[in-house]
């Protein structure tokens, strides 16, 4: 019992610093590691790893906390649509997460336009989270218009992998 | 014959390429190229012991920034028929119309203590007259550079009839790392890359500093605070603090109004990006547009009463002006592709902006009123064009693309020639041309 504490402090811990630093390298705004979830230097066994449903680890790898979008859109796909139908389940299960949306852009445009861009794809996937059953106070979006690609190579393969919205889920009270 | 081929020079200069086809001009063009004016600047001479080598320093960028514009030539020493001992004496013509110098810049430099005096003349060989007076600019030793580029202002000034841009400062992104962490911070140089200084940490994102109409300040966006937020920096004391705005999610885009006391931004709320106004004074917002497409980058005219910013509204980015107290803004781009990031001329008369399309960037100009545009560049990405305080010239930001690429600072004219990458010691982007220093 100890030990589960002293891990769920562990991850508050974690999670406050995502929350209060968002524009960290963390796996959402371009880490390396996809599996790694919003608490980058935690050990996955140390949770329960990427095969305990109510792990970080599992709601990044597993249930996905990416969506990508066409070209200069905010827009819903099908398949984004699918993503975000498991993530709202997952945080209704797991209701002690908060989670901040970043919205991205890829380099095919202007700077500022790009912020915007970012925005509106962040609230697109806040207004389906909500439209859900997500709590919207457990909502909170950013953009990060083309700042943080994750993915650098100068084509489309690249720059579909960057038109992206991260659900980033931390551990936090409602603030 | 020096002011004649100025009136020719300054005539093409205004009209573009467009006159470069053909028309009644006697100038020497060479594919669409301007053949500079020959000048001559033998090396200053040192009045007191000692400034032989400051003397040597600011000759050189006096020529530099001269030749940097594409409209000079500078002849060198090694064709010299007679040299200049004493700042006083009388100009031996001849000797100069010989190598066919058409300006000729004399000086003299004197230090004392950390105090030195620049002195220069400026002769139009062919006419054999002085054009203007002989002036003095005095300084301390370490801003040498600057008393360099006021004669170099002084010269640009009497050939061509414009203001000068040499004494001026830019406010950029320094950009480090790799390009998925890419780490910013602001920084100030001088117009020509010398002199850079940082003025944040790089520890949070950094976008799009904009100077104040009198250089005393910067407006930026910051992601220090873990949103989007505009701050706003001392230059001198390099204090830094939030600028409290309207209620919303993510401020940015932020641009001083031209008497310095309001700000136009981007407030950005449930995904929408709509401009809005704060008073710095009483802290009063009004908000600017009211509409569910994305209104940002918005540049105010040089009287202060209109702005110019782009909207996503018709479907793609497109140009707009309106009034800064609000009302219904009036289209302006109606070209292929979409157009972004516009700034409006100091001189009034032109608009610059970012246009995309086909895979292409561009940095172009247009009429105020839409007409005329012109496209002066053409890359993978070039974007964010400010306007040398003359108006004659573009710095815009040029990004290489893939993982090894990134962004670097260039200068254009407005006629699209003498495209010149500044030399910022590392990778730059997002330029704020300040004004000329007093």
């Amino acid at each position: 019992m100890t030990k589960v504490i002293a891990i769920a402090l562990l991850t508050a811990a974690l999670g406050l610093s995502a929350c209060t630093r968002p524009d960290r390298f963390g796996a959402g705004a371009g880490g390396a590691d996809p599996t790694a979830g919003g608490a980058g230097v935690v050990d996955p066994t140390a949770l329960g790893g990427p095969g305990d449903p109510r792990s970080p680890q599992y709601f990044s790898a597993t249930v996905g906390d990416r969506v990508l979008f066409p070209v200069d859109q905010s827009t819903l796909t099908p398949e984004a649509q699918a993503t975000l139908r498991g993530q709202a389940q997952w945080l209704a299960t797991n209701s002690d997460y908060l989670a901040l949306i970043e919205g991205h852009a890829d380099e095919q445009g202007t700077s500022e336009y790009n912020v915007a861009l970012g925005a509106r794809r962040a609230n697109a996937v806040r207004e389906f989270l909500i439209a859900q059953g997500v709590p919207s106070a457990r909502l909170r979006t950013i953009s990060y218009g083309k700042e943080r690609p994750i993915s650098v190579c100068a084509e489309e393969a690249c720059y579909t992998q960057n038109r992206r919205a991260v659900t980033v889920i931390s551990i936090g009270t409602l603030s | 014959m020096l002011t004649r081929l100025i009136a020719l020079f300054t005539a093409l200069w205004l009209a573009g390429p467009l006159l470069a086809q053909g028309g009644p001009l006697q100038i020497t063009i060479t594919s669409g190229v301007i053949e500079p004016i020959p000048v001559a600047a033998p090396t200053f001479q040192a009045e007191t012991g000692g400034a032989e080598q400051l003397a040597a320093d600011i000759t050189s960028v006096v020529l530099a920034d001269l030749t940097g514009t594409g409209l000079f030539r500078a002849v060198g020493a090694e064709s010299f028929v007679s040299t200049v001992t004493d700042f006083n004496a009388p100009v031996a013509y001849a000797d100069w119309r010989a190598i066919n110098v058409q300006g000729l810049i004399t000086g003299a430099v004197a230090v004392s203590g950390d105090q030195v005096v620049v002195k220069f003349r400026l002769y139009d060989v062919f006419t054999g007259a002085e054009l203007g007076q002989g002036l003095q600019f005095a300084g301390t030793v370490q801003g040498w550079r600057r008393m360099a580029h006021k004669v170099a202002d002084q010269v640009y000034s009497r050939i061509t009839g414009e203001g000068g841009y040499f004494d001026s400062r830019v406010v950029f992104v320094a950009v480090d790392g790799p390009k998925d962490a890419r780490l910013k911070r602001l920084a100030i140089m001088d117009y020509d890359g010398a002199n850079v200084q940082y003025l944040t940490a790089s520890g949070s994102i950094v976008l799009a500093p904009r100077f104040s109409p009198t250089g005393d300040r910067v407006l930026y966006t910051s992601y220090a605070s873990g949103i989007p937020a505009i701050n706003m920096l001392d230059v001198a004391s390099v204090a830094n603090r939030p600028v409290a705005t309207a209620p919303g999610e993510m401020a940015f885009s932020p641009r001083f109004s031209r008497d310095g006391t309001r700000v136009v931004y981007s407030l950005s709320n449930g995904g929408n990006t709509d401009l809005y106004l704060t008073d710095l004074g009483s802290g009063q917002h009004y908000r600017l547009t009211d509409s569910p497409s994305i209104e940002t980058s918005p540049s105010l005219s040089p009287d202060g009463s209109q702005i110019v910013f782009e909207s996503d509204r018709s479907g793609t980015q497109q140009l707009y002006i309106m009034p800064l107290t609000g009302g219904e803004p009036t289209r302006i781009s109606f070209g292929d592709g979409r157009y972004g990031s516009p700034v409006w001329s100091p001189r009034g008369d032109l608009i610059a902006f970012t246009k995309q399309g086909g895979g292409r960037f561009h940095i172009g100009v247009m009429r105020t009123d839409g007409s005329e545009e012109v496209l002066l560049t053409a890359s993978d990405l070039d974007e964010s064009p400010t306007w040398a305080p003359n108006g004659r010239v573009l710095m815009f930001t040029r990004e290489t693309l893939g993982a090894s690429g990134g962004p670097s600072l260039y200068t254009v004219d407005v006629s699209g020639r003498n495209l010149q990458q500044v030399p910022t010691g590392g990778m730059a982007a997002d330029a704020s041309w300040g004004p000329l220093q007093p």
